[in-house]
């Protein structure tokens, strides 16, 4: 799922990897691609991940890892990193989810009366990058659906969320509600429409796996 | 011509800071926090404070000092994740907490630090984020007016700095700091290092000397300022 969500990075982007499972996205990105990863606390150009003894302490991601830079890495500080954000130059980003709606809406940021760290850089990622994609499990840890036709938790964005990879399969959002693109090797039909809290409209002809 | 020194001492430059005051902190997780600067604040001990911060810091760490102290009445804020204390506080209401979206944080303070009394936004406009604020349209498009964030006093952590304030900052310590050191009444920036004026190269100033007004040398780093080991 990490390794087919990577494949949505094409050459020359400027994404964001949200918290969680995006972060995972870059170890199959190879040393070559050419990408630039931005970091809303003020980076452009991340490096691979440091380990304790190699760490630079001034030199974090928002999710706090120690991270490095590569030539042409550049600082910035939080207005100018937002302002890349919001005026359009964020190509891609990667966000968790805990709720994805028909129509797109995303729900990530509060659990009322469980979980409300507040929404960091989260809303500006949302609503402003030109594609924004959700990794998430399909299912929560009881099973109930993540993908459903109205979110129940305080909406983090409208509309936003344009694809959405899971363990058990790629799937669009379009005007016509949750679209299948692709299912996950060892997964049925029956299960990823079971697991599916809304309409899934199937691709015509064979659908591919990953 | 030459410019004015304003390397002061720890103490006295904290003193300013008094019950009910606002503060800025600058810093994004260990990063750019101004550690020493919050240790004396706890050491001096005004109450009642308003301070505005990207995030809590963790257990043990900078701002969670002060709500450990009781000094915290309430906290601007855009993420507390990293602090349990700072999320427990607010669910038993020790403490009021404001969060901002992050980049909306940053131009609330820049618009301050600009003499510019707010900011339009689209942010938010569709979230329980905008509940309560002022809608305004602009050319048939609809924001929502964010204030201006100002602070009796901001607390800057600076890697380089010149007798005269002139402040330069490294890596991912940038964040916040040059937004607050131009949003408060009196700016108050430690810098590990103190260089002669002219050394900091014109070019190179990331904070301009005309913002800060006190300075304080770093003799050594504590222990808050190391790489956290997870």
């Amino acid at each position: 799922m990490v390794a087919r969500a990577a494949r949505e990075i094409a050459p020359g982007m400027v994404v964001n990897l949200g918290i969680g499972l995006p972060t995972k996205v870059v170890d199959h990105l190879g040393p070559d691609f050419p990408v630039c990863l931005h970091t809303e606390n003020g980076l452009a150009g991340i490096g691979p991940t440091c380990t304790p003894e190699t760490a630079d302490r001034n030199l974090i991601d928002a999710g706090g890892a120690y991270v490095s830079t590569i030539p042409g890495s550049a600082f910035f500080d939080s207005s100018v990193s937002f302002a890349l954000v919001r005026s359009g130059r964020l190509d891609l980003t990667m966000l968790g989810a805990f709720e994805v709606s028909q129509n797109g809406d995303l729900a990530n940021w509060k659990i009322p009366g469980k979980f409300s760290p507040g929404a960091g850089g989260g809303i500006e990622l949302a609503q402003k990058a030109r594609r924004v994609v959700v990794l998430t499990t399909h299912t929560d840890r009881i099973g109930n659906p993540k993908l459903k036709e109205t979110c129940s938790l305080p909406i983090t964005a409208r509309g936003c969320v344009a694809r959405i990879f899971t363990d058990m399969g790629v799937i669009d959002v379009t005007d016509q509600g949750f679209a299948l693109v692709e299912i996950a090797e060892g997964i049925s039909l029956p299960e990823i429409i079971d697991a599916t809290g809304a309409p899934l409209a199937l691709p015509a002809g064979d659908i591919p796996t990953f | 011509m030459r410019l004015p020194d304003k390397i002061g001492t720890l103490e006295e430059s904290i003193s300013r800071i008094s019950d009910g005051a606002t503060v800025m902190i600058g810093g994004f997780g260990v990063p750019g926090t101004p550690f020493t600067l919050i240790r004396e604040l706890v050491q001096q001990g005004p109450r009642d404070l308003t301070i505005i911060k990207n995030d809590a810091n963790e257990t043990d760490m900078g701002v969670d000092h002060l709500l450990v102290s009781g000094q915290v009445k309430r906290l601007i804020t855009t993420h507390i994740g990293l602090n349990p204390r700072a999320i427990a506080m607010m669910n038993a209401g020790e403490i009021e907490v404001e969060f901002n979206a992050q980049g909306i944080l940053a131009e609330r303070i820049r618009a301050g630090g600009s003499g510019l009394g707010g900011i339009l936004t689209d942010i938010g406009i569709d979230t329980e984020l905008a509940s309560g604020k002022q809608r305004v349209e602009v050319d048939g498009k609809s924001f929502i007016l964010e204030s201006a964030l100002r602070a009796d006093v901001a607390l800057i952590h600076a890697d380089r700095a010149d007798p005269f304030g002139n402040l330069a900052y490294a890596a991912t310590a940038r964040n916040f700091n040059p937004l607050m050191a131009m949003a408060a009444t009196h700016v108050i920036a430690e810098a590990e290092t103190l260089v002669p004026l002219g050394d900091l190269h014109a070019d190179d100033v990331h904070t301009p000397g005309p913002f800060v007004d006190d300075l304080v040398g770093l003799n050594e780093l504590s222990e808050e300022y190391a790489v956290v080991q997870r």
